[in-house]
């Protein structure tokens, strides 16, 4: 018996080499030297991390993308949050139609989206590049939102809520005073979670590019495609370094349960 | 709590759907049926009839069958040994695995780039130990897909299966060794059949990830197409956007018999009832 968990456990080392080992070799090629992207890498500089700063496309895709993720995700919660009492709080008719319609962003194929906002947004309704590109970005963290709250308010006691009502305060109030604050940690971590997949989404961003308008994603895209250097090396590191912050203010907030558990 | 009141949270999210997402897919779907204002459905009968357009449906079926496949022949194994650690190290691991899965898609495609390709990493080493005289041309084949999606959808496979892994409770298997079942017979008969419910929703999710998938395949496949980079070639780059509409509505119709098909399995495999 020990000897077959060794077997495991040696497997499971190798899985994980495969799975982290490419992101470790990214992290090493950043610092090289020459201008050919080589692993390992020649001698040692910080030059590439430098060139990040000088390339004005990446500063300004940058902005665009945090703009984007930002008001995306302020929009999101304004709409997504009452949606996601609703559906949690009270039981009505066509609950579970409702249900697929806030998920299904998730089900249907980012390109699908991007296509068919791009036709439809851009080209039929004539809305602005930069406006469909948030438009598109809300309906992509609205499930995000709307699911991690629900799985928040569905830990909720709401004897508590009927508690402060019965006592003579609104239902408005009531949600502002009492349920709001005890799903605090929730809500941020959802607000993470879809901030993380507004800033590295590809699929949508894509299709809605135009004059002075592309995502940071994108513009890596565009730029991998033409040049080799170490410098998406430097870019993926400081991508990765926000992304580990992220994480572990998920997991601070709400523990990485909710991964294993919700899909 | 009056019914207009309901609805009045519901409404702003379904208003915004509909309008931004419904309304547009629908018309999209429906702009495949009528070509220069007749209705026809003279684009399906040229898609089923095109040597290419096959081979690229051939390309990303096959390619995402396989990596399916194998996400589940690594994925099991690891997520059982995840599993029965204690909290502390099982979070650990769990971190490591969730790590790569947020990280963005195109920053993993990218350590492929530089792990295959010509000079890379593999090649050096296979020319380097005198293996293979000229380096191999990885980068840019389906093979380089598959390394590239497995990379990405594995985590989602491992998380799928730690779920289910995680309630199911070890007496059952020593129960079935002290009534003589053999280790592995009571880990195929007991332990495999429970975890089918989180089988099946990992592979519906790599499935149907990969199937749709546009990053990986854009970076790792050069001119290798699947569905996904075929439909952004003919929006943006060949401006036909009667064939990008025809793939997106295939590609809505067949992600959704998947996601049913496999509901429906699910439903039926699940021991619970």
């Amino acid at each position: 018996m020990k000897e077959k968990h060794r077997g495991l456990a040696l497997f499971t080392t190798l899985v994980f080499i495969f799975l982290l080992g490419p992101l470790f070799i990214i992290m090493a090629t950043s610092f090289g030297d020459s201008t050919v992207l080589k692993f390992p890498p020649e001698g040692f500089s910080f030059r590439w991390y430098k060139n990040i700063f000088d390339v004005e496309m990446f500063m300004t895709t940058f902005k665009v993308t945090i703009v984007v993720a930002l008001a995306g995700n302020l929009i999101a919660l304004l709409i997504g949050v009452p949606a996601a009492y609703a559906l949690s709080r009270f039981n009505f008719k066509g609950k579970g139609l409702l249900n697929t319609i806030f998920i299904s962003p998730i089900l249907i194929p980012g390109v699908v989206l991007g296509f068919t906002m791009l036709k439809y947004l851009v080209v039929t309704f004539n809305l602005p590049i930069y406006t469909s590109l948030l438009i598109g970005h809300v309906v992509l963290m609205l499930p995000f939102i709307i699911r991690v709250i629900a799985s928040s308010l569905s830990n909720f006691d709401y004897a508590v809520e009927e508690a402060a009502m019965s006592l003579g305060a609104s239902r408005l109030k009531t949600f502002f005073t009492v349920v709001l604050p005890n799903i605090r940690s929730g809500l941020i971590a959802g607000v993470l979670l879809a901030f993380l997949e507004s800033f590295n989404n590809v699929d949508i961003s894509v299709f809605m590019t135009g004059p002075g308008v592309s995502t940071l994603p994108i513009q890596m895209l565009t730029y991998v495609e033409n040049y080799f250097d170490p410098t998406i090396a430097a870019i993926s590191v400081l991508l990765m370094a926000v992304t580990a912050l992220l994480m572990f203010s998920i997991e601070r907030l709400m523990g990485l349960s909710y991964f294993t558990k919700n899909n | 709590m009056k019914k207009q009141y309901l609805w009045l949270l519901l409404l702003p999210g379904l208003l915004f759907l509909t309008l931004f997402m419904i309304i547009p897919i629908f018309m999209t779907i429906g702009s495949t049926f009528f070509h220069e204002g007749t209705f026809t459905i003279e684009g399906y009968v040229k898609l089923l009839g095109d040597p290419y357009i096959l081979k690229i449906l051939g390309t990303t079926l096959q390619v995402s069958l396989v990596t399916t496949i194998v996400c589940i022949l690594l994925g099991f194994p690891t997520a059982y040994y995840i599993s029965k650690q204690k909290a502390r190290t099982k979070g650990i691991l769990l971190a490591l695995a969730l790590f790569p899965l947020l990280t963005s898609a195109i920053v993993r495609s990218f350590s492929w780039m530089v792990i295959l390709g010509k000079n890379g990493l593999v090649n050096n080493f296979l020319v380097g130990v005198g293996l293979v005289a000229e380096p191999l041309k990885i980068l840019y084949t389906p093979t380089a897909m598959m390394i590239g999606l497995i990379h990405l959808f594995l985590p989602l496979m491992i998380i799928s299966l730690v779920g289910v892994m995680e309630n199911i409770d070890e007496d059952l298997l020593k129960a079935s060794e002290s009534l003589g079942a053999s280790r592995m017979k009571g880990f195929m008969s007991i332990i495999v059949p429970l975890c089918v419910p989180g089988l099946i929703v990992g592979s519906i999710l790599v499935f149907v990830g990969s199937l749709t998938a546009y990053t990986t395949p854009q970076l790792l496949g050069g001119k290798q197409r699947v569905v996904a980079t075929f439909l952004y070639q003919n929006a943006m780059t060949l401006n036909d956007w009667y064939m990008a509409s025809i793939v997106a509505t295939v590609m809505i119709v067949v992600t959704f018999i998947i996601i049913g098909l496999m509901n429906q399995l699910a439903r039926k495999l699940n021991p619970k009832g």
